[in-house]
C-alpha cells in the first residue's frame, strides 16, 4: 500500500463562467490513513478541491494522484478507490432509503444481490434500517446525511471525500456523525473534509491546511497551528467604543500584527502568556483605561484563522 | 485494491457498452420509481393534452370543416404528436432539476457509464410517453375517433411519434444541461416547442395559414410527422402514398445522430 494517500501539486483552476480564479497554486499531501481537514471560509476552493480529486471536474494546470495513480490518466481507477460526500446530501428524494443504497451499488458495478445486501448492511450501520422503505422526503436532515454517507461507502472506499459533512446539522447529529467518521478513520480508511467549523477540524483532522482565496495559507497539525501563532491570547472587553479605540492605538503600537478586535474585545497572541498579560494590562491602566472584561486563554483555531486572514471564518 | 488496478486496464469497447446498457437499465428504473412517487405530475401532464382533446373536438372543431374526414379523426394524430413533444420538455426539466439538487454530483464521480445518466432520462421518459399516448388513445376513442386503417398501421404510427419524441427529448437534454434551474429550462422549452406544434398541420390544414407560414408549416419535421401518421392511422388524405413516414424517420434519426452526441459532449463537459 503506498504510504501517500493523496498528492497535490501546484493545482489551479479557474471558472470559465465566472471567471473566478477558485484555485490558485495549491499542494499537500495525505498520508494513507490519515485524516486532511481543509479548512477556508465560504468561497475559499475546498469544494473546487475536492470537484478534482473526485474526478468532477478537471483542474486547469498543476496535477494530482491518488495512490500514485495520476488523476489524469487513471480516471477510472481512482473513481473505485475513492468515496464522495458531497456538500448537498446527493440523494433522491423520491427514492426509498434501501432504493438509493441499492441503485448508487449498482452504479458501483456491484451484482443485484450484493447491492442489496450492501444496502442492508448500511442502512444497519448508520442507523436507517427502520426507515429503510420510507422515501427519503420523509427523512430529517440527520437522517439524510447519514444516508449520502452510507452512499459514500458502497464500494469501501480507501479514501473517503466528505465536503463540509455537518454543515446546517444540529448539535446531536453533528456528533453522531463525528462519531461514524472516526469509526471509518479507525478503520483504516483516509478522510480528506472541509469544514467550516474549527471545531470539527480541530476534533476529527490528524493535518490541518487552511486556504482563502484558492491559496494555501497555512499548513500543519491542529497543535502546530496554535503553536506558530502563540501560545496564549489574552482578550480584554472594553466599556465602549471609544475606550476600544484608544486601547486598539495603545496596544498595536506595542503588539503589532498580534492584535485582533472584535466589537468591544481585543485579542493579544503571544507565546509568553504570563508576561504578556502584565504588559497588556500596564498599558491599559497607565492610559486609565476601563476595561469590564480579561480572559487568559489557549488560542482557539478561529484565532489563528483571524490572525492569518483577518477575518473570522463564519463572517460571510 | 491490485485487483481494480488490473480490472481498469482491461476496459474496453464490449465491456463499456455492457456498463452503458447496465447502467441506463438502472438510471432508468430510478427515473421511473420517482414519476411513480408523484402521481400528480403524470396526471396533469395527462390532463393538459385530453383537455386540448376536449377543446378542439367540442370547441374549435366545429369551425373547422376539412373534406373527407370528420374532425375527429384529423385531429387525434395531431393531438398524439403534441402529446410526445410537450411530453419531452420533461426530460429538460428533470435534468436541471438533478443537476441542481447535486445528485448528477455524485454520479460523475462513480465508476458508471457517464451517458448512462441522459440515455436512462430520455428512455424514461419514452416510457413514460408510452403510458400518456395509451390513455390518450382511450380518450379519443371515447370521443369518437375511429381507426380507418389497421391496427398494425395505428401502431406503426405510434411507434413514428415515439421515435420523433426521443429525438426532441436529446434537444431538450441540451436545454436542460443549458439551464441554470428546472424553472428556467421549462421557461426555455416553450419558444421551441409552440410555434412547431402549433404552426403545424397537426390541428388545421397548412392550405389554411398565409404564405409565407405556410412554406414553414409544410416542411417543418413536426408537420411530415403529423402527416405521416395521420395517414397510417386514418388514411388520410386516402389518394397519396406515405412518403412522409420514411420523411419523418430520417428527421428523426437525423435529429438523434445530431443531438445526442452533442447533448453526450455537453455533459461530459462538468463545469
Ligand atoms: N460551477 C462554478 N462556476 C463558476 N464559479 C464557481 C463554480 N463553483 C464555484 N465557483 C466559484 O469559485 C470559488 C470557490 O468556490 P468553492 O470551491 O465552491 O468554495 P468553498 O467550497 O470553499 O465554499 C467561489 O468564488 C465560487 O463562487
Ligand atoms: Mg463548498
Amino acid at each position: 500500500m503506498n504510504e501517500i494517500a493523496i498528492e497535490v501539486n501546484d493545482l489551479s483552476k479557474t471558472y470559465p463562467k465566472s471567471k473566478v480564479k477558485a484555485l490558485d497554486g495549491v499542494s499537500f499531501q495525505v498520508k494513507t490513513g490519515k485524516v486532511l481537514g481543509l479548512l477556508g471560509p465560504n468561497g475559499a476552493g475546498k469544494t473546487t478541491i475536492v470537484r478534482i480529486l473526485t474526478t468532477i471536474i478537471k483542474q486547469d494546470s498543476g496535477s494530482a494522484k491518488i495512490f500514485g495513480l495520476d488523476l489524469a490518466s487513471r480516471t477510472h481507477a481512482i473513481k473505485q478507490l475513492i468515496g464522495l460526500a458531497g456538500q448537498y446530501a446527493a440523494v433522491d428524494e423520491n427514492l426509498t432509503g434501501f432504493e438509493n443504497l441499492t441503485m448508487i451499488s449498482r452504479l458501483n458495478h456491484m451484482n443485484k444481490v450484493a447491492a442489496k445486501s450492501k444496502a442492508l448492511e448500511l442502512l444497519e450501520k448508520f442507523d436507517l434500517i427502520a426507515a429503510k422503505d420510507r422515501t427519503l422526503k420523509t427523512y430529517s436532515g440527520g437522517m439524510r446525511r447519514r444516508l449520502d454517507l452510507a452512499a459514500s461507502l458502497v464500494n469501501n472506499p480507501a479514501i473517503l471525500f466528505l465536503d463540509e459533512p455537518t454543515t446546517g446539522l444540529d448539535p446531536q447529529s453533528r456528533l453522531m456523525l463525528w462519531d461514524s467518521i472516526q469509526n471509518l478513520v479507525k478503520s483504516g480508511t483516509t478522510v480528506l473534509l472541509t469544514t467550516q467549523y474549527l471545531e470539527e477540524a480541530d476534533r476529527l483532522a490528524d493535518t490541518i491546511i487552511v486556504i482563502d482565496h484558492g491559496r494555501l495559507i497555512a499548513n500543519g497539525t491542529p497543535t502546530d497551528l496554535k503553536k506558530r501563532f502563540g501560545s496564549s491570547v489574552i482578550s480584554i472587553t472594553l466599556r465602549n467604543a471609544e475606550a476600544t479605540d484608544s486601547a486598539t492605538r495603545l496596544l498595536s503600537a506595542n503588539f503589532p500584527n498580534k492584535l485582533l478586535s472584535e466589537d468591544n474585545t481585543l485579542k493579544v497572541i503571544s507565546q509568553d502568556g504570563p508576561k504578556l498579560t502584565l504588559d497588556v494590562l500596564r498599558i491599559i491602566d497607565a492610559n486609565n483605561i476601563e476595561i469590564v472584561g480579561l480572559n487568559v486563554s489557549e488560542p482557539s483555531l478561529d484565532d489563528v484563522f483571524l490572525t492569518l486572514t483577518g477575518q473570522t471564518i463564519q463572517e460571510n | 485494491m491490485t485487483d481494480v488496478l488490473q480490472n481498469s486496464t482491461k476496459t474496453n469497447w464490449t465491456k463499456s457498452i455492457y456498463w452503458l446498457v447496465t447502467d441506463t437499465l438502472t438510471m432508468t428504473k430510478r427515473n421511473l420509481i420517482s414519476y411513480t412517487r408523484i402521481p400528480q405530475a403524470l396526471f396533469f401532464s395527462t390532463l393538459q393534452p385530453v383537455m386540448f382533446v376536449l377543446l378542439f373536438r367540442y370547441v374549435f372543431g366545429n369551425a373547422i370543416p376539412i373534406k373527407n374526414i370528420q374532425y375527429v379523426n384529423y385531429l387525434i394524430p395531431g393531438i398524439f404528436v403534441q402529446t410526445v413533444l410537450f411530453g419531452s420538455v420533461s426530460t429538460g426539466i428533470g435534468l436541471a432539476e438533478d443537476l441542481q439538487k447535486g445528485i448528477i454530483e455524485r454520479f460523475r464521480a462513480l465508476p458508471m457509464s457517464k451517458m448512462a445518466v441522459l440515455t436512462g432520462r430520455t428512455i424514461a421518459d419514452m416510457a413514460r410517453n408510452i403510458v400518456v399516448v395509451t390513455i390518450i388513445t382511450g380518450v379519443g376513442f371515447a370521443v369518437g375517433f375511429r381507426i380507418q386503417t389497421s391496427v398494425l398501421s395505428f401502431v406503426n404510427g405510434l411507434l413514428l411519434l415515439l421515435l420523433f419524441s426521443f429525438a426532441v427529448s436529446w434537444g431538450f437534454t441540451i436545454v436542460g444541461l443549458s439551464a441554470p434551474n428546472s424553472e428556467t429550462a421549462q421557461v426555455m422549452s416553450f419558444p421551441l416547442i409552440f410555434p412547431l406544434t402549433f404552426a403545424s398541420s397537426a390541428f388545421v390544414p397548412v392550405a389554411t395559414m398565409p404564405t409565407w407560414l405556410r412554406d414553414f408549416a409544410t416542411y417543418q419535421p413536426v408537420s411530415v410527422l403529423v402527416d405521416a401518421s395521420r395517414k397510417l392511422m386514418v388514411n388520410f388524405p386516402a389518394n397519396i402514398s406515405n412518403w412522409s413516414a420514411v420523411e419523418s424517420i430520417f428527421w428523426s434519426l437525423g435529429a438523434i445522430a445530431i443531438l445526442l452526441p452533442l447533448a453526450v459532449y455537453k455533459f461530459s463537459k462538468a463545469k
